[in-house]
């Protein structure tokens, strides 16, 4: 089968799907919608697989053009080297020569591994809610809905994988952060879940204006908005375009360097969707959401949306922008760290993951800010990163549905509430026992490789600092994450399951199945065809070297961090109350999670509405209504005035047509 | 002097009685009035036109507009029209705005006609005395030749045919919705 | 012999009789018969041309027949409207007629 012909089904099958679902959610119940929506993704699944499959495996070529314009054949390998490749791009909107805008499909290793991420996990999860949404949600004519918009959400990530331009990536980014909406306000009848929502698409929606900013300021001087283009020839498009040469940094605006302002201000987008510091605040909140939407959403794609933005247009970073990876990789440990310690505070089980997520996903964001094309050191970050995103969205994504198992029997997010679940939900137990371990870092768990590779990138590179921080969270991760397990899980049973009706149970094959695939995908990720051989920031084989200094210290960080959990929490205790009572004021401040939140709504309440947006208000009232109530004014004076003109009246029209004709008559004859 | 012949003072007559008439027909208040003076007018015009010589054309007028028509007029006033109650009075503004309308009017035909107009001084003095014949008309009217009119003439016929149904129709239309 | 002018000044003047008699009436019978004065006054037009440019064709002439007649025509349509009006609005004046306005 050609991939040229097959590639556009990727993305017209779910968006059909979505149209499809969304028009006839009255005429099917929920569980047909959800089979429907279901066997398409499968389908989709298996051309993602396949063209993946083909691009990594195989040897295959398609008709294109080459630099010279000369028709030639583009294979996807020659050699060594992986190639990228534009199967399609059709153009969408054509403004002008410059200007146009492409709808395409690009295929190079890193988009080719976020198909089979965003295939796997979105599969997964389609099969997961028909046990989760039937059950948990309780009503029916929610899930058509509910399939609808997932169907739209894998449209739009797949989408922005495989954008040809970084226009397109910009639209199905928003498409994703619409998506992202919807599931968050799910549950619209909640506050919790409409305050939610508002509050992820707004913030994200804040970051994206400075990712348009950074796109329009880029592709003005680089006039392209294709990234082949942008990422051709170790990005001299874009060091012609902002005139860098050796130490010269080019066109400057305010002082800066324009290239870091742009490129910075893309990462900020990117910041906004991965939920870096300070845009945060809105991923824990998301967690209102339905949980496996939140797996697929929230812990798996769409937040590793910014550090796919960054290594998609990592050479253009690497080498017009150093300065920002650097900063990428400030920003990164510092959320990384940060969010570890406020996860350590947190009792609701989702917002322990959510905070889990904002820091791995910074741990990725670290290990592309520690990379820089060179050698095969410094590029090692890159590799890592993508192996990262590629573990953690398995393991992650497997914690989130073994806690939507979890919250499913217990029918609360609170830790207080659980306690003793071994027995009753072992499969369930053991998986999440697999994730914790892999998000621990314990060999020989899939986590284990990518974030060792992740501190050996930062101490190859030679950012000691950034390792120490990054080996510190490690530590934190491993505690936090069995702090949850050991309270799920042991600790003290809640004696309410003897009395429940429904003993806590593990759950059907819908909800199990995902979480076995998972779970295996996270045991055997060392049997996987190694990321060194194609996702390298040289799209060639590269050596991975094992630092196993690094790697000893990691483990026994962890090792220590579970320790620490098994002392605290094994069993039911006093010493979790103590440590906490000697300090409630530092526990308080971690639990209302550094109060990062309430700095935002002070800035936005006091400041934004406060100063800036009462004097637009006031401008919006009297000048632009008070302009559109005066021409409204006048139109009704006016026809007030001339309506008796229109009088029905024939007399009166003979009489102007007689005097129209008499007047014409003098007129043209003297 | 010369130009008092029978036939000029026969065109001063009927002039006088065609203008005279059709103002009072539109000056005067009451329907009944007005319908008599129309029929003055109509009779001069048909003198007119017997002046020309056109006898066909002036019986016509007088059948189908003087008898005809106008009989249709009073039978509508007669119906219409309450006792007593047949006379409308017009606002003199009005009055004054279509005497205006109308003044300007015949002051623009006037000026451009005599201004413009070529009128070559007639040398002959002689009055239409021949007739036209009746054969004549009939090829004219029923002919199809050059200048000959038979496709109007059908068309007419149709449109009288069309009337009568339809004056039918609409006069019928209340007795149905009664009904 | 009678010149032309006369003729077009009389008909001039009929025809603006009928157009004043057409916007001072208030009456719709008073309105037709201003119709009536100015289809007349274009008929001595016709006929006076006719006579006198082209005496020996009758152009002018059938057509102030055809005048005539649809204007016998047009008054019996008309007169029958009128009816109606006055059977539905009690009145016949042109004010009356204005159920589509507003």
């Amino acid at each position: 089968m050609e991939i040229t012909s097959l590639a556009p089904w990727i993305l017209l099958l779910p968006f059909l799907m979505f149209i499809f679902l969304g028009l006839t959610a009255h005429k099917f119940s929920g569980q047909t919608s959800a089979k429907i929506g279901t066997i398409a993704f499968g389908i989709v699944a298996i051309l993602c697989y396949y063209v993946a499959g083909r691009y990594f495996f195989g040897n295959f070529f398609i008709e294109g053009i080459n630099a010279n314009g000369k028709e030639v054949e583009i294979f996807n390998k020659t050699g060594e080297i992986y190639n990228q490749m534009t199967i399609f791009n059709w153009t969408w909107m054509e403004m002008t020569k410059n200007l146009t805008i492409h709808i395409g499909f690009y295929l190079d290793p890193i988009s080719a591994m976020m198909l089979v991420v965003i295939a796997t996990v979105s599969l997964m999860v389609h099969i997961y809610s028909y046990g989760y949404m039937f059950e948990h949600g309780h009503f029916d004519e929610g899930m058509s809905r509910y399939y609808a918009v997932l169907s739209l959400f894998s449209f739009a990530m797949l989408g922005l994988v495989v954008a040809t331009n970084i226009f397109q990536m910009y639209i199905f980014w928003e498409l994703v952060g619409v998506s992202s909406f919807l599931l968050i306000g799910y549950y619209f009848f909640k506050p919790a879940a409409v305050s939610a929502c508002k509050k992820a698409f707004i913030v994200t929606r804040f970051a994206d204006m400075f990712f348009l900013i950074g796109i329009l300021v880029l592709s003005y001087h680089t006039q392209t908005f294709d990234f082949d283009k942008l990422n051709a020839d170790n990005a001299k498009l874009v060091l012609d375009s902002f005139a860098i040469t050796g130490e010269s940094r080019g066109i400057t605006f305010l002082g800066f360097p324009l290239i870091t302002i742009a490129t910075f201000f893309i990462f900020l987008g990117g910041a906004g969707k991965s939920a870096m510091f300070p845009f945060h605040i809105w991923l824990p909140d998301a967690m209102e959401g339905p949980t496996p939407s939140s797996a697929l959403i929230h812990a798996a794609t769409m937040v590793v949306a910014g550090v796919f933005l960054v290594a998609r247009l990592f050479p253009v970073y690497s080498f017009s922008a150093p300065e920002v990876l650097n900063a990428i990789c400030y920003i990164g440990a510092f959320t990384a760290l940060f969010a570890a310690i406020i996860a350590v505070a947190q009792t609701d089980i989702k917002r322990v993951l959510a905070f889990s997520t904002i820091s791995q996903i910074a741990y990725m964001m670290v290990a592309l800010g520690v990379a820089r094309f060179g050698n095969h050191e410094s590029e090692l970050g890159f590799t890592a990163s993508m192996m990262h995103l590629f573990t953690h969205a398995m393991f992650k994504a497997m914690l989130f549905l073994c806690c939507g198992c979890i919250i499913h029997c217990v029918e609360s997010n609170e830790m207080s509430k659980m306690g003793g679940l071994w027995k009753y939900m072992p499969k369930t137990a053991w998986c999440f026992l697999i994730g914790c371990l892999a998000i621990a870092g314990i060999p020989p768990f899939s986590g284990f490789f990518s974030k060792g590779e992740i501190l050996s990138a930062c101490m190859e590179n030679g950012y000691t600092a950034i390792y120490v921080v990054m080996t510190l969270t490690a530590g934190l991760t491993a505690f936090y994450m069995f702090r949850l397990f050991f309270h799920i899980f042991f600790y003290e049973e809640n004696p309410e399951y003897a009395t429940m009706h429904h003993k806590p149970h593990d759950q059907g094959w819908q909800m199990t199945l995902p979480l076995i695939v998972f779970a295996v995908l996270t045991i055997g990720f060392f049997l996987l065809p190694g990321f060194n051989k194609a996702i390298t920031a040289t799209r060639t084989e590269m050596e991975m070297p094992t630092n196993w200094t690094v790697e000893g210290i990691s483990i026994a960080v962890a090792l220590l961090g579970i320790g620490i959990a098994f002392v605290l929490y094994y069993k039911k205790n006093q010493k979790p109350a103590d440590i906490m009572a000697k300090c409630p004021a530092l526990c308080e401040f971690v639990y209302n999670r550094m109060k990062i939140d309430e700095i935002w709504y002070g800035i936005t309440r006091s400041f934004i509405f406060g100063v800036i947006c009462k004097w637009i208000a006031w401008f919006d009232h009297n000048c632009i209504d008070g302009f559109m109530n005066l021409c409204a004014w006048i139109t009704q004076k006016v026809s007030f005035a001339t309506k008796d003109v229109q009088s029905g009246n024939v007399q009166q029209y003979v009489w102007v047509f007689i005097m129209g004709v008499v007047t014409i008559a003098f007129l043209a004859l003297y | 002097m010369e130009f008092i012949t029978a036939n000029n003072i026969i065109f001063a007559l009927l002039s006088v009685i065609v203008l005279g008439c059709g103002l009072l027909s539109v000056l005067t208040e009451k329907l009944m009035h007005a319908a008599f003076y129309l029929f003055l007018t109509l009779v001069g015009v048909a003198g007119l036109y017997l002046q020309m010589s056109y006898d066909f054309l002036a019986a016509a007028q007088l059948s189908v507009y003087a008898g005809g028509i106008l009989m249709l007029f009073i039978f509508a006033i007669v119906l219409v029209h309450r006792i007593g109650e047949n006379s409308e009075h017009v606002r003199m503004g009005k009055k004054a705005r279509a005497g205006f309308a109308a003044l300007c009017g015949i002051a623009v035909v006037l000026c451009t006609m005599f201004l413009f107009g070529n009128f070559s001084e007639d040398p002959s003095t002689d009055q239409f005395t021949e007739t036209v014949n009746m054969e004549l008309i009939g090829c004219t009217l029923l002919g199809t030749g050059k200048h000959q009119y038979l496709l109007p003439f059908e068309a007419t016929g149709i449109l009288l045919l069309a009337c009568i149904i339809g004056a039918l129709v609409i006069a019928n239309k209340e007795k149905e919705d009664k009904e | 012999m009678i010149p032309v002018q006369f003729y077009l000044v009389i008909s001039t003047l009929l025809f603006f009789i009928g157009v004043f008699g057409f916007i001072a009436r208030k009456n719709l019978i008073g309105l037709l018969m201003s119709i009536e004065l100015i289809l007349n006054a274009v008929n001595i037009n016709f006929v006076a041309f006719n006579r006198y440019l082209f005496p020996n064709q009758l152009e002018g002439y059938v057509y102030s027949l055809f005048v005539i007649v649809v204007a016998a025509a047009e008054t019996a349509v008309a007169i029958a409207i009128i009816m109606n009006v006055y059977r539905r609005m009690g009145s016949e004046t042109v004010k009356s007629i204005n159920e589509l306005k507003n």
